[in-house]
């Protein structure tokens, strides 16, 4: 029917506005309002330091930013962190998903172990990293290297950055997992049958039937996971503060270091507005998704 | 229990090599959870044992270090009271902001609720850095800095755009013929909404409360950055222990467990609930 | 007790830029009914037709954009549906899957905050009427396709509403529980006499339910006429092929001195079908309907129509046979006796009584030759 549910009610509109209003309020007041403020004073001179010295910069921020070499660093160090996440956490999740979509002893106890990860706390799990398993001297992972006889490894020192990737990587992987396992099931069994009896073989079958099936649900871990990858924050914060030196910078954390120890204002948002167009350029392909979503859904 | 769920549906049956490929399984299940068993074990030991190069697998178990962190002056109370207050008070006020927004883009979609709708979910992807100043500002100037309600708008702000997906989606799968029977029926708005689409959608506003809730207890950024001591929540807690205390390993442990464990399990029990509030409905 | 009226009743969709399609589907155009006090009017229709949207405006789910409808005199088009007094069954049965069928059935009840002694006993009434007093703990997930269309219906019978309207409600029920409710809804309407509109595509249904049938096509009525008169006197080719099945034969046939003929068949013309045939001037040629059960396989063939082609399919159904022969480029379908003794490719005669074929109008496709009075009552519209 295309008709629209709105004609349910003749000689009365629903109060539409009225319901919606809190929620954009709250929306414009938190998020939108702090955005314009921020692109605002991104062309300020204000550091906190020196309340009195304010005024308007022009351009000299996003001058200062971009020839500030920290910046650079940390917006490749955000680039190749969001990348081999993606990469780790696809890749292993589609591996363990189509694992545990077999039918086996246990099944959903295993399931639920391996997607544990997700739920536990980002500095709790910088932590747990830091400390219990990648500790040089202490950790479990030295004990294991030492145990077959190697060298150990100063991970957060010699590989701050791979480090970081192992910690949102353990997190993250539960979550791809999770969700491409639920793909994998709304897979009609009969598809999987018709081409098994076309004589496909194991390989046939995943490249023609399942990775098809599993398309949209990929574009949606992909892009959410880069939305929290892009953000990464807490996982940082707790282990290598974003050292040594700049080997773990992430943008999040320049912002937060030139705002929060530099109390320079003016800088920090003018990276803040860099991280925003940078998550956009990612968001605009979630959203475009979203939004057809939405009119296939309004033709039911 | 949700696992039992997964376990119904047809997959492949394990064949030749399933023995193999049902230990692996297993194994990378187990691989995957052992970080989250060995805090748990740490935070049995006694500091010595938990502190050596040789780890112990058998020891005899002290809550010891249970004891201290829950003691008097280890704050422990203080942190988890303001995560409790702060986790459920965002989750409420969410709930209470989006089911009207998601009942009026259920049932009377026009354009302007699409577009709506669409820019809600867009807000999500503004990264918290890119409003960091200003909110920091502002909530100086106003006194909201280290303030739990300060926080928990903070919460809510960043969970609604999920959670009016979420509502909006579950509504959306109540056939709208039930409505129209209810209209029918004799049901006016209210009465439409308390007896018929509320009680249908309970499970699901659950799932999205969860998922908010969980979402908020992890939350770190915010509660990093906006609180020190009266507001702060338990990510603040345990982010103390990443310089000096982090020698005492099992206290460390003990505060990650008190930290991590209600969330964790409550996440085991809604883990395909949450699914499709994650993947905004495109898996079912 | 209710006279439903309604007067050029539209339903037009905006057409909305980037839905093209569905622009004119579902729509109504000047619909035009009164209903007798305690009728039972059957909307039929293929798919798209207007039907339920009709339907669905009497209800007050939808809008009419054009017309009023008044129920007892009074113009509802601006009344709530809860407002209206009437009672729905869907076809989707929209029970509430929260609620016993108990409650489904008292909900209505219990909104107009009636006394909860009378809840019970009309609920109790109504399902010892449907048979489904053991079933009112239940929730509606736990019941059969069946059971839950008793309990839609009893939700309905609950309310003693003015008017019933009904979507296609058996349309979700195997064939054998359908014949069955078909004969208790129609059981029902007879013994509590309640003015009942009913939706379905399935003219089968039309046919043994409707007192008065109402065919639609493309948001327009075609006829509004008794079950029998659809079947004897259809207005146009449209509802002569609608309602029978097998449905009714046509072979385009050009007119030629004393007879009606092409390829493979010939018919001739009584003083009726001349008369006919003369209507508004002289045609060149028509479209010949013939009802297969109107065909007869014999010998002996003066002063009939005989058409002759080669057997397609051959369909023996127990108590009859169906054969589709080729005519020309045409199939036509017979219906025949139980034992034929014949295959695939024979070359079949068959014979018919030129009294009961219908002639149409090759351009209009508008029937040739009603009676003048029955022409008058039952075509409404015909554009």
């Amino acid at each position: 029917m295309s008709a629209s549910p709105t004609d349910a009610s003749p000689g009365k509109r629903a109060p539409t506005k009225r319901l919606m209003a809190p929620s954009v309020l709250f929306l414009l007041v938190w998020m939108i309002v702090p955005l314009a403020m921020t692109l605002y004073y991104s062309f300020q001179d204000y550091n906190l330091m020196m309340p009195d010295m304010r005024g308007f910069a022009g351009g000299l921020s996003y001058e200062l930013l971009f020839t500030d070499p920290v910046f650079w660093d940390a917006l490749l160090n955000t680039l190749l962190l969001v990348a081999t996440c993606l990469l780790v956490t696809v890749v292993a999740g589609l591996a363990l998903a189509l694992l545990f979509n077999r039918t086996f002893v246990g099944r959903g106890i295993a399931r639920t172990l391996a997607i544990s990860p997700f739920f536990v706390m980002p500095v709790v799990t910088g932590l747990i990293w830091k400390y219990m398993l990648l500790d040089p001297v202490y950790g479990l992972f030295s004990w294991v290297m030492r145990s077959i006889g190697l060298e150990p490894v100063q991970w957060l020192s010699s590989y701050p950055l791979l480090s970081v990737v192992m910690m949102i990587s353990w997190e993250w992987t539960p979550f791809a997992l999770l969700i491409l396992l639920t793909g994998l099931q709304s897979l009609p069994e009969d598809q999987l049958e018709a081409v098994r009896l076309d004589g496909a073989n194991r390989w046939q079958e995943f490249r023609h039937i399942v990775l098809p099936h599993l398309g949209q649900v990929l574009y949606v871990v992909i892009m959410l996971e880069s939305i929290f990858f892009l953000t990464s924050f807490a996982e940082i914060y707790a282990t290598t503060s974003g050292g040594p030196g700049t080997a773990t910078t992430n943008l999040p954390y320049y912002i937060y270091l030139s705002a929060f120890f530099q109390y320079d204002i003016g800088l920090s948002s003018a990276a803040a507005i860099g991280a925003v167009v940078l998550a956009n350029i990612f968001a605009i392909f979630l959203i475009r998704f979203v939004a057809g979503n939405l009119n296939a859904g309004s033709q039911r | 229990m949700t696992a039992s769920n997964a376990d119904r549906t047809p997959g492949r049956k394990a064949g030749s090599g399933g023995t193999a490929l049902t230990l692996l399984a297993w194994l990378i299940g187990i691989a995957m959870f052992f970080p989250i068993f060995w805090v748990v074990l740490t935070a049995l030991k006694t500091e010595q044992t938990a502190f050596s190069m040789t780890p112990t697998f058998i020891f005899s178990p002290t809550l010891e270090s249970f004891r201290s962190a829950l003691a008097q002056g280890s704050g422990y109370w203080h942190y988890a009271l303001n995560s409790v207050i702060t986790a459920f008070g965002s989750t409420l006020v969410g709930l209470a902001l989006a089911i009207p927004a998601a009942y009026a883009m259920a049932f009377f979609p026009s354009r302007r609720t699409d577009f709506t709708l669409v820019w809600m979910v867009s807000t999500k992807f503004i990264p918290a850095v890119g409003v960091l100043i200003p909110v920091f500002l502002v909530y100086r100037s106003l006194g909201l800095i280290d303030t739990r309600l300060g926080l928990t708008m903070l919460f809510t702000a960043m969970n609604l755009p999920i959670m009016v997906w979420m509502v909006y989606s579950y509504f959306r799968d109540i056939p709208i013929d039930i409505i129209e029977a209810a209209s029918i029926d004799g049901a006016g708005t209210a009465q439409t909404m308390f007896r018929v689409i509320l009680p249908l959608a309970l499970p699901g506003l659950a799932s999205t409360g969860l998922l908010a809730l969980i979402l908020a207890w992890n939350e770190s950024f915010w509660s990093l950055t906006m609180t020190d001591y009266h507001a702060a929540t338990l990510a603040v807690y345990t982010a103390s222990f990443k310089s000096g205390e982090g020698l005492f390993w099992a206290r460390l442990s003990a505060a990650s467990v008190l930290t991590i464990a209600p969330i964790v399990v409550l996440g085991w029990f809604a883990q395909r609930q949450m699914v499709r509030g994650l993947t905004f409905g495109a898996v079912k | 007790m209710a006279i439903v009226e309604l007067k050029n009743v539209a339903k037009r969709y905006d057409s909305m830029p980037g839905k093209k399609g569905a622009e004119h589907a579902n729509a109504v155009e000047d619909f035009n009914l009164t209903t007798k006090d305690g009728e039972f009017v059957v909307l039929v229709g293929p798919s798209g037709c207007g039907k339920s949207t009709t339907m669905r405006m009497i209800a007050g789910l939808e809008h009419n954009t054009a017309g009023e409808i008044r129920i007892n005199g009074q113009d509802v088009s601006s009344v709530e549906p809860r407002d209206r007094d009437i009672a729905m069954v869907f076809q989707s049965y929209a029970l509430y899957p929260h609620m016993s069928v108990y409650h489904n059935m008292a909900f209505a009840l219990e909104l107009k905050k009636t006394p909860k002694e009378e809840v019970k006993q009309r609920v109790q009434e109504a399902a010892r009427i449907l048979d489904i007093e053991h079933l009112l703990d239940r929730k509606p997930r736990a019941l059969s396709g069946g059971q839950r269309q008793r309990v839609a219906l009893g939700r309905a019978l609950v309310r003693q509403p003015q008017v019933f309207l009904m979507d296609e409600p058996l349309s979700n029920l195997d064939a054998r529980l359908r014949v069955g409710m078909r004969a208790e809804i129609t059981r029902l309407h007879r013994r509590l006499g309640v003015t009942t509109f009913y939706v379905t595509h399935d003219q089968t249904e039309a046919m043994t339910m409707g007192q008065r049938i109402v065919v639609m096509r493309d948001g327009r009525i075609q006829q509004v006429d008794t079950p029998y008169n659809l079947y004897e006197r259809p207005v146009n080719r449209f509802v002569a092929g609608f309602i029978g099945t097998p449905s009714m034969n046509f072979l385009q046939a050009d007119h030629h001195g004393d007879g009606l003929g092409g390829q493979g068949f010939s018919c001739p013309l009584g003083p009726r079908l001349q008369a006919a045939l003369g209507e508004g001037g002289q045609r060149s040629s028509c479209w010949l309907g013939i009802r297969p059960e109107h065909l007869h396989q014999v010998e002996e063939s003066s002063g009939r129509g005989r058409l002759e082609g080669v057997i397609e399919v051959i369909e023996p159904l127990g108590p009859v046979t169906m054969v589709q022969v080729r005519v020309g480029d045409t199939l036509v379908t017979a219906q025949l006796a139980a034992h034929l003794d014949v295959e695939i490719g024979d070359t079949l005669g068959l014979a018919f009584d030129p009294d009961q074929v219908h002639l149409f109008d090759i351009e209009s496709d508008q029937a040739l030759g009603l009676e003048p009075d029955s022409a008058a009552s039952s075509t409404q519209a015909t554009a």
